[in-house]
């Protein structure tokens, strides 16, 4: 699937810079992705590489120091980046909305979460006091938290993880935004949680038929819940594509590493496949490809070269030997 | 809420008996006697010594003095003064308006001031205005009060002539005393100008008294702000498209604001025990001026009833203070 003029969202080289101007950390790399209404787009990597940064950029909260510059980031038919603050401020949080990964300290420990919810509602659509409340405990009722009348009045204190993140749902869905951006929504909680949340996050996807951006490092939740994936790895991205394809045959040695690390493909051995080092940091980053240092497969052209994007729209990936059918590299 | 009420008020008893025994030990720490005081420079002979003392009932053991002393305070009375014969309580009664008068209006400059600057600070940190409310504020918590109140007494009232130099009212305003609050009495009074007069005498008393309490403000609420405004909540509130005047106001002052609360409180005691010095530099008639006389007469009624009353206020000011935090803070309601 390519973007078109239809498309919920368009991300063109999308950069963000920290630092000085003369020694400049690349947090986010010349990213490019798209989102289709209805879509679920699953971003996935390892801490560090990037992924929360980009969805604070589309949602416009980056702060000074950091810098984002784009060649295109279009909402539906609006150039999110010629709008001036104001305007921006209208869109977030009605149309596009977030949310994070920590639900306990997500919510404002001093108001009730209907106060939470119902100024949301308050800010984009108005409505009288009786109107606002009444729509706080339908969502309440959409997210599924019991006796809502009665929760409407609760502290974030009195709620545990699960129910503070449905809350947080409920509040990014008040105002039925065309994209919802989830940032590792399951991190924080419980595993038994973990399963519940993304099923109300998909079930409301569907009836909603939002485009939904699903933030994770968990994979085997990706393989299950997304459409179309973006592996991104040190704040670029380097590999694309529907997300069946890229389990059935990774194509990019970071993407198949990241498989191998499930604990599934590792069954009878006594350890995990992991890929050894880290994401590099700010410092650290090395010539050529970032993934030189911790490829199986690395030659001398990917510590002297960078990659670009390889392969059809839709299906590429920033390797100079793509991964072939059987997950061997073509060098 | 009940049971946070009754343990704050059962931390209270404890704090007064001690407070009420340090006042009382305190002044004997002071060398001289108000007999030998009393006598002047021809003194007393043994025989009238003794029968003052006895008058007195300083010829008691000290623990006994504690005791009878106690008990009298428990009943209310806090004795009558050597000097005035009259008693402490009333004589505390009339002055300490001015005291309140003065303090209140420290506090009302320290809170405004003090808030407002703390959040530009904030809100603008590393900018120019961050460092200048930073110097000021440091400045301001470092200078001597006395030197302090000199300085401004030299430029507003001897060179430029805007503000009075001391008291309460010029001397060419009559005014009946009803309530001893003398913005409240000029206003109910029928003399034109004397309102003015009055609030003009307050202006650099108040400054004076209010600067080092500014001073803390100012520079808790920054760092409370800046710590709030890096909490998960404030960029769920960015999320949600609020403008930044709503997530400032509603989102962060409101959780910033709780540690400045408490540090509020504590300024409440350093404002009256920081009133006897400027009472004193500005010839205030209030609590301040009359304690320091007092302990120069070695009047110890008047010494040892003054400071409890004081530190009672103290103690009743962070009380409150500890219930407003309640009210602020709903984790603190809900705490069993």
């Amino acid at each position: 699937m390519t973007e078109t003029d239809k498309s919920l969202l368009v991300v063109n080289n999308l950069s963000v810079a920290f630092g000085t101007k003369d020694n400049p950390f690349k947090a986010v790399d010349r990213v490019s992705f798209h989102v289709e209404q209805g879509e679920v787009l699953g971003i996935v990597g390892e801490s560090g590489s990037g992924k929360s940064v980009s969805s604070l950029a589309l949602m416009g909260l980056i702060d000074f120091p950091g810098r984002v510059t784009a060649d295109e980031l279009r909402f539906k038919t609006t150039d999110l980046q010629t709008l001036n603050e104001k305007a921006r401020r209208k869109i977030t949080g009605d149309e596009i909305s977030m949310i994070f990964q920590d639900p306990m300290t997500s919510l404002n420990p001093s108001y009730t979460v209907g106060n939470q919810i119902m100024e949301a509602i308050e800010v984009h659509q108005g409505g009288s006091k009786k109107e606002r409340q009444a729509k706080a405990i339908d969502l309440l009722r959409q997210v599924g938290i019991p006796a809502p009348e009665s929760r409407i009045n609760n502290y974030p204190h009195q709620l545990s993880g699960g129910m503070s993140q449905r809350v947080m749902i409920a509040m990014a869905i008040a105002c039925d935004p065309k994209l919802l951006i989830a940032d590792e929504p399951t991190t924080a909680l419980d595993v038994t949680i973990q399963a519940q949340i993304i099923e109300l996050l998909l079930k409301l996807q569907r009836e909603k038929q939002m485009g939904l951006m699903l933030i994770t490092h968990d994979l085997a939740l990706v393989a299950e819940a997304a459409d179309r994936v973006v592996v991104m790895y040190a704040g670029q991205i380097v590999e694309t594509g529907p997300a069946s394809d890229i389990f059935k045959a990774p194509k990019h040695p970071y993407t198949q590493a990241l498989m191998n690390s499930l604990p599934e493909s590792s069954e009878g051995k006594d350890r995990l496949n992991a890929l050894p080092g880290v994401v590099p940091g700010a410092n650290d980053r090395p010539q050529g490809c970032l993934l030189n240092p911790r490829c199986p497969y690395v030659t001398d052209r990917c510590r002297a070269e960078e990659p670009e994007q390889y392969g059809p729209r839709g299906r590429q990936v920033k390797c100079f030997y793509p991964l072939d059918e059987a997950g061997r590299p073509t060098v | 809420m009940l049971q946070f009420l009754l343990r704050r008020l059962g931390m209270v008893i404890p704090t007064f008996i001690g407070v009420s025994l340090f006042t009382f030990a305190l002044i004997y720490l002071i060398p001289g006697d108000p007999i030998t005081i009393m006598g002047g420079e021809r003194g007393f002979g043994p025989e009238q010594r003794a029968e003052l003392e006895a008058m007195l009932g300083l010829d008691k053991p000290i623990w006994q003095q504690y005791f009878i002393y106690l008990g009298n305070v428990l009943q209310g009375d806090l004795g009558t003064s050597y000097v005035t014969r009259q008693p402490v309580m009333s004589e505390f009664m009339s002055l300490f308006p001015a005291t309140i008068e003065l303090t209140v209006c420290a506090a009302i400059f320290a809170v405004i001031t003090g808030l407002t600057l703390g959040i530009l600070a904030a809100i603008k940190r590393g900018g120019l205005l961050d460092h200048t409310v930073m110097t000021i504020s440091l400045t301001g918590y470092s200078m001597p009060i006395f030197w302090w109140a000199l300085l401004l007494i030299l430029l507003f009232s001897v060179n430029l002539g805007w503000t009075p130099v001391s008291g309460r009212l010029d001397v060419m305003f009559w005014v009946d005393e009803v309530t001893g609050f003398m913005l409240i009495d000029t206003l109910l009074s029928d003399e034109d100008g004397a309102f003015i007069s009055a609030l003009s005498h307050l202006v650099l008393p108040s400054i004076v008294l209010g600067t080092i309490p500014m001073a803390v403000i100012a520079r808790m609420t920054r760092s409370s702000m800046l710590e709030v405004l890096g909490e998960d909540y404030i960029r769920t509130a960015r999320a949600k498209g609020l403008s930044k005047r709503r997530i400032i106001v509603k989102h962060a002052l409101r959780n910033a604001l709780i540690p400045v609360i408490t540090v509020m409180g504590l300024q409440v005691g350093l404002l009256l025990s920081g009133a006897i010095l400027t009472e004193t530099i500005f010839a205030w008639p209030g609590i301040g001026k009359w304690l320091i006389e007092s302990i120069g007469r070695r009047d110890y009624p008047v010494v040892q009833g003054g400071l409890l009353l004081i530190a009672t206020i103290i103690i009743l000011v962070n009380l409150l203070v500890d219930l407003m935090y309640g009210v602020v803070n709903p984790r603190v309601r809900h705490s069993k």
